[in-house]
């Protein structure tokens, strides 16, 4: 009966009621909305991350993070291939790059890059660049002079397909090392600074062009599922001799982005916690109202022998219904909008130039995360009846005298 | 045997910047299944005389002793188990939860004490039969008339047999008939139930109908006259 004593209070005031309860509805329905937009946002810079180049876990020589110079390369890329192939799981990718740096230049322009000498067959199944062609094509294995620029760097240096490129570096004996290529495909990137960074040759023609023999700069792999990467990171640490290679996976390769996540998560409950102080205000001033018009009331249930804890219980109990409803519905509202989003994500490319120092993509996908979800939900609830003991104290704390006498 | 024993109680309210002296030394004593008024003219204390026989305001001094509890050692809390089993309450206004229906008003009591649901529910449905509102269950106080809604009160204050049955200025807003129908239905509930019933009033009719008559004055007993039956 407690129970249809709420339901049946709360709406003896149906527009005061709607009122607050819309304040909960738009309260949870921001948090689950804007949460699951700034999931997306982390989501993407991580898969940016992680697809350029990056991969979910590298192995390098153990000098080559420090000092990305063409002596600390991999020499003996066949050990640590061996070792990769016992210990990944199934369903793994893995590819060998050159990756050294360098200058390119043409007959107008010249500007430091990042050559990245790959293997297209196995690099198509790893990075974003295969995919990303929008003139001409990806590298193929027999691509001796063939390279691959971002369409940034292209427009940069005022070229196109066809044309040559000279690319020019130091070789492994310390001479300066200088080849031309001729374009065959242009590339688009999420972010501007990775089309004029980094430029695309076959492995044998960088290693031949400084070389290197059969050395490599990386190993780039990726897990079928990416939250084995701790546990596989961990196990090549193991197996990969520490005085020859160093593994890492992408939260130590991408510090800024996993500091980006952490800061991410603070924001989210920060902004979780303001929405919260906003909503709660009106409610405890709905409910102060509602506990206020019903003081005679409350003053007779205590002379018929009803415990102030009973009084506290009742209050609450209609703030629990207020909450519930305003969270079902709010909860629903906050699904449907993400789930009625066009399949597009939403454009943010007007704004990309100013995103791109965090890796954000210009397109946001929302991402509806379970523990966001939970945390919003907990807030609402729990904060939400903590906020609603002040007014039950209140209606408790009248004596039966004082209460009835209230006019 | 007395269910009620007043010994000298007194009681001064604070009234902004003036102090009331609402009682003067009361003494009192009420023998159980009496049907008493206590009567007077506004301010003459008689709600305060009630209000301390109920435990809803205390004595400043004297003593008060109802069912064999001693009202000036009890706490809040045991003051509230005393009004929840022992005492039953009907208000001149304000007496029915707005939201319940009649059933469920005279049923809220007895939820309070623990009863289970199915004896609840039977027992409100005896009682608001006895006090002739048996096709009035649902109805919600707002659909009730002005003697409708005090017999629900009644009901609901003799549900649970408590021992006494204090009514503040019960027929105040009724007119004469209806008014005049309460009482007999409080004098009927006291003879059958022998429930003791306390009145304050200043309506001739409920002095009339009052087995004993405590006319009160300025805070004191000014007569006390037991009337033959």
């Amino acid at each position: 009966m407690n129970f249809r004593l709420g339901w049946r209070n709360i709406w003896r005031n149906p527009r005061r009621t709607l009122v607050i309860m819309s304040a909960v509805i738009i309260g949870i329905w921001s948090m689950i909305f804007l949460g699951a937009l700034m999931r997306g946002i982390t989501d993407q810079m991580v898969r940016n991350g992680i697809a350029t180049l990056t991969g979910h876990i590298q192995v390098h020589h153990k000098d080559y993070r420090n000092d990305p110079v063409i002596e600390n390369s991999i020499t003996e890329p066949e050990a640590v291939e061996a070792t990769l192939n016992d210990i990944l799981p199934p369903g793994s990718r893995w590819t060998p790059r050159v990756r050294v740096n360098a200058i390119a230049s043409n007959a107008r322009h010249s500007s430091g890059i990042t050559l990245v000498g790959v293997e297209p067959r196995r690099e198509d199944k790893i990075s974003f660049v295969a995919q990303a062609i929008t003139q001409g094509r990806f590298l193929k294995p027999v691509d001796k002079n063939g390279i691959v620029v971002g369409k940034a760097l292209a427009d940069k240096f005022e070229t196109k397909l066809g044309r040559k490129l000279v690319l020019m570096s130091q070789d492994t004996k310390r001479e300066i090392a200088s080849r031309a290529f001729r374009i065959v495909g242009i590339f688009r990137a999420e972010m501007e600074a990775t089309e004029k960074q980094f430029v695309f040759i076959t492995m044998s023609a960088a290693q031949q062009m400084l070389e290197l023999k059969k050395g490599i700069s990386e190993i780039s792999i990726i897990l079928s599922d990416y939250q084995e990467v701790d546990q596989v990171t961990v196990a090549l640490r193991t197996a990969l001799s520490a005085t020859d290679y160093e593994v890492q996976s992408w939260q130590e390769l991408l510090p800024m982005v996993t500091a980006i996540l952490k800061m991410y998560d603070g924001f989210i409950f920060l902004w979780f916690l303001v929405v919260f102080i906003a909503m709660g205000f009106g409610l405890v001033n709905t409910t102060l109202m509602a506990v206020f018009e019903r003081i005679r009331e409350f003053g007779l249930l205590k002379a018929l022998g009803m415990k102030p804890w009973w009084i506290i219980k009742g209050v609450l109990i209609e703030s629990f219904f207020l909450l519930i409803l305003g969270m079902a519905i709010g909860n629903s509202l906050g699904f449907l909008s993400i789930f009625v989003l066009p399949s597009t994500g939403i454009d943010l490319s007007s704004l990309a130039e100013g995103m791109e120092f965090a890796g954000m993509s210009r397109v946001i996908f929302p991402i509806i995360e379970s523990k966001d979800v939970i945390t919003a939900n907990l807030v609402v609830f729990v904060l939400g009846l903590l906020v609603s003991v002040y007014p039950a104290v209140k209606a408790a704390r009248f004596t039966p005298v004082e209460a009835m006498a209230h006019t | 045997m007395n269910i009620v024993e007043c010994i000298d109680i007194k009681k001064t309210y604070e009234q902004g910047q003036v102090e009331v002296q609402a009682l003067r030394g009361i003494s009192l004593s009420i023998k159980k299944g009496g049907f008493v008024a206590v009567a007077g003219p506004s301010g003459s204390g008689k709600t305060t005389v009630l209000n301390i026989i109920g435990g809803l305001d205390s004595a400043d001094s004297g003593r008060v002793m109802v069912d064999g509890n001693v009202l000036d050692e009890m706490n809040r809390s045991q003051l509230a188990n005393l009004r929840l089993h022992n005492i039953g309450f009907v208000f001149q206004a304000y007496n029915l939860i707005p939201v319940l229906s009649a059933l469920e008003n005279v049923e809220y009591v007895m939820l309070l004490q623990g009863v289970p649901v199915a004896d609840r529910r039977q027992r409100a449905r005896t009682i608001l039969d006895d006090v002739g509102l048996e096709d009035k269950y649902d109805r919600r106080p707002a659909e009730l008339s002005g003697g409708q809604q005090q017999r629900v009160a009644v009901a609901r204050a003799i549900v649970s047999n408590p021992s006494i049955v204090l009514a503040d200025e019960p027929t105040a807003n009724l007119d004469s008939k209806t008014g005049q129908d309460l009482l007999e239905l409080m004098q009927e509930m006291n003879e059958k139930k022998k429930v003791t019933f306390i009145f304050s009033t200043h309506d001739h009719m409920v002095m009339d109908y009052a087995r004993r008559l405590v006319k009160i004055r300025d805070g004191r007993v000014v007569d006390d006259q037991i009337k033959a039956r």
